[in-house]
């Protein structure tokens, strides 16, 4: 099914049009010869008249009197096998650290499959990332997409490694593997994550997709479904639980209106197509939980947000994918706050199932609502004071100020290698909510509050 | 009836879920196709000339120029008949549990499986007997569905009229035939339980007639400030994270409709899961039956098929005007519209349709409108004289939150309820993030009557004093921004802690926890009476001379707080707390 055509009519930006063609398969594989060299690309259209083909990577030098392309009448597989383990691969899969691809258990078209809704199992297993912010207010479960909403100069690869190093689910010990795919970022961005695999002993039990900044932006597209396919592969068919860090979606999104602004589609907000959900959403769902597998999928897309605009249509479109967001803020960042997670905004969708007695503990899901709603109330007043002055404020007012103060110092913040037990991050909010009076505590049954806020144990 | 012909044609041009077909000529609009050698399904939206633009409803990677592509004859259409309570569908109504059973956990393309189970016996019950005159529409006999659920079985809208010439009772699959009619012309029609309807054709009633009995859903900003009634329309739009998704599995849970039909569209497949994991565990409060028995799922995840994302909410309707046409109360859910609406950019973009405002067709705005009039309350068609209706509750999910996109603007046109989720609450924790400010009932008078003669005679009226209260707050909480507390006088702070209460005390509600999830009427009633009452006790002591910190600081206010986890069989205990109020106030 090799079929070889010489009639490239237009070159337009990634995107070839060639005439003739009159059997080409939409998402088929597709060769294109310079002439001096070979790269790929992939059916965008079909007709019995003509073949749209993108190409991954900067059409220069193509010429369409030289030219050729071939369709290898096959879509873009890649060959899967448990030995792709420690090995690091382009953003199309190709092998860069020069050894050959080991030989593939099975081939897989990218794309995927959609997993029947009735075939998921709900997420209900607590990662415990030893992060304060993140496990007490907006828990991580085993099956979830939860990305990170950051900005340019966040420290949002800092907070993912940290989470790589710190995740565990408590009490088991269960073959894991990471699955990284870089998209556009910089080298030295990409280095610092390889350093973090490698001192915790994780490149081993790691795949890396790496497209860096300098490399082609059509590839991007790819690497995502890639990714997600050697995910899939190790969590369904080895019972791994795989953790797969995507970086950074935002240049994969660009990629996207690269291609769909060559084509001329009718652009949707900013210019980015208005498909650009739905294909987001194949990416993402691919996360969770499959009833009868031992393995998992969870996901962290990492995005930086223009602006830091949530409203962008990057975060705004995955937020309403995700399963929640966890959100950076340049403020406590300005303050010295390491993490700087702005937890108002940030919500896990999946924590109400993954956490309580006998997952972490009872008081889990009333104290996280308290601390929330106290700590937005504590932000009110706070610009109260500063508009006001101490004078305007009610003692009450005055003493949520104090909490506001006193969670962002003792709560949020904490050192980039503490690792802090569920148990640990729930007293220290225990401890916060006696700054307030007993009245204010609206968000926890009278049982609750009778064994916990009373009682004067804190083992901090 | 219209012919049923098959045509066979060939694939012209492929472009994304848009497939281009040339020799379907003797095809009609609105045809059901099967394209290429695994069938997947499609439908005809456009001819031109010699060309059928096909939406096909799986994903058409592999597809190539040359591929046949059949025409069917038939337009769209859903299997109606028992089997269908309980059950999740995709967007085009394949079982999902078949497909699983078939092809395993993930969905292969062009998969077929019938939508009702072709092998069950349901014992048929006859309701009418050999010699009765029966017509379109008609109760002919009866199927107990579940244990709480009468499935109704009738002549079709389609099917000719005529007397009852055989009719069995037994077990019976829903492929054979149960009743035998002679129709007026001598011809014999055969009458089975499974009846056939073209999703995008409204089922025909008699009449429409003006909605009025309240849809209860136990959510108290719901049910006391926007009410909404069985047959009316209500839409919940609001950025991500603001909790359109919990509000509407809240009313899909507890609203006192006999059926929910729920519609995934274009939504994350994790939730569909906890539908289905958590509804067969869950009590109707109405029957004490587990909730999945009166629901009818509906999915098409984020990353299903676009086409078939527009299909979704017809395959939606269409099950729940079946059931309306039985004589029941149906609720309509379709979360979101809005990645209906995209679908339909995404389509109308491929045709190369001229783009309204934002890319999206010029024809949203009547689609939408025609989608949200078929709720309603209608009599019945056919014999024994009945009600039945739809209630239509659409999630919006406009990008960035703003209220002032198309898709919003066109829904808030024709619904009649508006309940606006806010994400500044949300980050609070204030939830059901609804704004009490923002929203609307249309339906408010028409309820507050029912409210008064079946709850409580005051209910209404307190209704209108909660409102003003935290309109009023809204104002004073204006000028504390700008000068101060210090500025308000004793009256005024105490409405500000009244209002605070009724935010926190009335308003917020926890989904999640066991009591608090669900609030009957008449408990609803106590709770803002008890909130209102305090209200008016500490102004009339605070005129007398009482201290505000006193007031502001009474024991009584903490049983306020905890009203909310007082479960429904302890509801005489609220009715002492009006007695606390009166006795700490009792001036010494």
């Amino acid at each position: 099914m090799y079929r070889e055509f010489k009639s490239i009519r237009d070159i337009v930006g990634p995107l070839i049009f060639v005439e003739g063609v009159s059997d080409a398969r939409l998402g088929e594989l597709v060769e294109i010869d310079y002439g001096h060299k070979v790269g790929l690309g992939t059916v965008l259209e079909t007709s019995s008249e003509y073949a749209l083909v993108q190409s991954f990577e900067s059409p220069q030098g193509l010429s369409p009197k030289v030219g050729k392309v071939r369709f290898r009448g096959k879509n873009l597989k890649i060959e899967l096998s448990e030995e792709l383990l420690g090995r690091a691969l382009n953003g199309l899969g190709q092998p860069i650290d020069g050894a050959p691809l080991p030989p593939g258990e099975e081939e897989r078209d990218i794309n995927g499959g959609v997993i029947n809704p009735f075939s998921r199992d709900y997420p209900t297993d607590f990662i415990q990332t030893g992060i304060s912010a993140i496990d007490g207010l907006n828990p991580l479960v085993r099956g979830q997409k939860l990305p990170i909403f950051s900005g340019s100069g966040l420290p949002h690869q800092r907070i993912a490694a940290q989470i790589a190093r710190q995740a565990t689910v408590r009490g088991v010990q269960e073959p894991f593997a990471v699955v990284f795919a870089a998209m556009g970022i910089t080298f030295e961005e990409a280095s610092f994550f390889i350093n973090v695999f490698e001192e915790t002993g994780a490149l081993s039990r790691a795949v890396l997709l790496i497209n860096l900044a300098n490399d082609p932006p059509i590839e991007r597209i790819m690497t995502p479904r890639i990714a997600l396919t050697i995910a899939e592969f190790l969590a369904f068919e080895k019972d791994m639980h795989v953790l797969v860090i995507l970086t950074d979606m935002t240049y994969y999104c660009e990629a996207l209106r690269e291609v769909s602004a060559a084509r001329r589609e009718v652009p949707g907000r900013r210019g980015y197509p208005g498909y650009m959900y739905t294909d987001l959403a194949t990416i993402y769902e691919r996360a969770g939980r499959i009833k009868g597998k031992k393995g998992s999928i969870t996901q962290i897309p990492i995005l930086t947000m223009p602006e830091d605009d949530k409203t962008h249509p990057i975060p705004d479109l995955t937020g309403y994918i995700t399963e929640g967001q966890i959100v950076l803020s340049r403020e406590l960042h300005r303050k010295g706050i390491y993490p700087p997670i702005d937890i108002l905004p940030s919500l896990s969708r999946l924590k109400e199932k993954g956490i309580g007695e006998g997952k972490t503990r009872k008081d889990h899901s009333p104290l996280s609502n308290q601390l929330f709603s106290a700590y937005a109330r504590g932000i009110e007043a706070r610009e109260l004071l500063v508009v006001l002055g101490e004078a305007a404020l009610t003692d009450v007012d005055k003493a949520y100020v104090k909490f506001a103060e006193e969670f962002e110092k003792s709560f949020i913040s904490q050192g980039e290698y503490e690792s802090r037990s569920i148990e640990q991050t729930l007293d220290i909010g225990w401890n916060l909510l006696r700054i307030l009076p007993e009245s204010e505590i609206k968000r926890i049954p009278p049982d609750i509050l009778n064994e916990f806020f009373n009682s004067d144990k804190s083992e901090n | 009836m219209r012919s049923n012909e098959v045509v066979v044609g060939s694939i012209k041009r492929v472009s994304g879920p848009l497939v281009v077909a040339e020799g379907l000529s003797g095809a009609k609009m609105f045809d059901l196709v099967k394209v290429g050698d695994e069938g997947l399904v499609g439908e005809i939206i456009e001819m031109r000339s010699e060309l059928a633009f096909i939406q096909v409803y799986e994903t058409t990677d592999g597809l190539k120029p040359g591929d046949k592509v059949v025409s069917t004859g038939k337009p769209l259409s859903v299997e109606l008949g028992p089997g269908l309570l309980g059950t999740i569908y995709d967007g085009v109504e394949r079982p999902l549990k078949s497909l699983e059973e078939k092809w395993g956990h993930f969905i292969i393309r062009g998969a077929e499986a019938p939508a009702l189970d072709r092998k069950k016996k349901w014992h048929f019950m006859p309701k009418v007997k050999p010699g009765d005159e029966v017509e379109p529409g008609d109760i002919i006999g009866e199927v107990q569905e579940t244990i709480n659920f009468v499935h109704r079985i009738m002549i079709p809208p389609n099917a000719p009229s005529g007397v009852v010439e055989e009719i069995y009772e037994g077990g019976f699959s829903v492929e054979e035939t149960i009743c035998v009619i002679r129709t007026k012309g001598g011809e014999k029609f055969e009458v089975k339980m499974l009846q056939e309807w073209p999703v995008r054709i409204p089922r025909p009633f008699k009449s429409k007639l003006m909605p009025s009995e309240p849809l209860v859903c136990g959510q108290r900003v719901i049910d006391t400030f926007f009410p909404l009634v069985k047959g009316g329309t209500a839409c919940i739009p609001g950025p991500f994270g603001s909790g359109k998704t919990v509000t509407q599995h809240q009313l899909a849970k507890w609203s006192n409709s006999d059926i929910v039909v729920f519609v995934g569209c274009g939504e994350r497949g994790n939730e569909m899961t906890d539908v289905l994991l958590e509804f067969p565990t869950l009590e109707d409060p109405y029957t004490g039956r587990p909730l999945m028995e009166r629901t009818v799922l509906i999915a098409n995840t984020s990353n299903m098929p676009v086409a078939a994302r527009e299909a979704s909410i017809y395959t939606g309707i269409a099950i729940a005007e079946y059931f309306r046409d039985m004589g029941y109360d149906v609720t309509l859910q379709a979360d979101s519209t809005s990645r209906w609406a995209e679908a339909l950019r995404e389509i109308s973009g491929r045709l190369e349709e001229m783009p309204g405002e934002e890319g999206y067709p010029a024809y949203l705005t009547s689609r939408l409108a025609a989608f949200y009039e078929r709720a309603g309350v209608v009599q019945c068609l056919g014999k024994p004289e009945r009600k039945g209706s739809i209630t239509a509750i659409g999630s919006v999910s406009p990008p960035g939150g703003d209220l002032s996109e198309p898709v919003v603007q066109a829904t808030l046109r024709v619904v009649k309820v508006f309940w606006a989720l806010e994400d500044r609450l949300a980050y609070e924790r204030h939830f059901p993030a609804i704004n009490w400010l923002n929203s609307y009932s249309l339906y408010l008078n028409r309820v507050a009557s029912y409210y008064d003669r079946e709850v409580a005679s005051d209910f209404s009226e307190l209704i209108k004093e909660g409102m003003s209260i935290l309109q009023k707050e809204d104002e004073l909480k204006e000028i504390v921004r700008l000068v101060g507390i210090e500025a308000l006088s004793g009256e005024e702070r105490i409405l500000l802690e009244t209002a605070r209460s009724i935010r926190e005390d009335f308003l917020q509600q926890n989904a999640f926890h066991s009591v608090d999830s669900f609030t009957s009427l008449k408990k609803q009633y106590l709770m803002l009476k008890n909130i209102i009452s305090f209200y008016r006790y500490a102004v009339e002591e605070f005129r007398h001379g009482l201290d505000l910190e006193t007031i502001l600081n009474s024991p009584v206010r903490v049983e306020i707080s905890r009203m909310k986890f007082v479960p429904e069989s302890e509801i005489e205990t609220l009715e002492k707390i009006e007695e606390s109020i009166r006795s700490n106030f009792k001036r010494k």
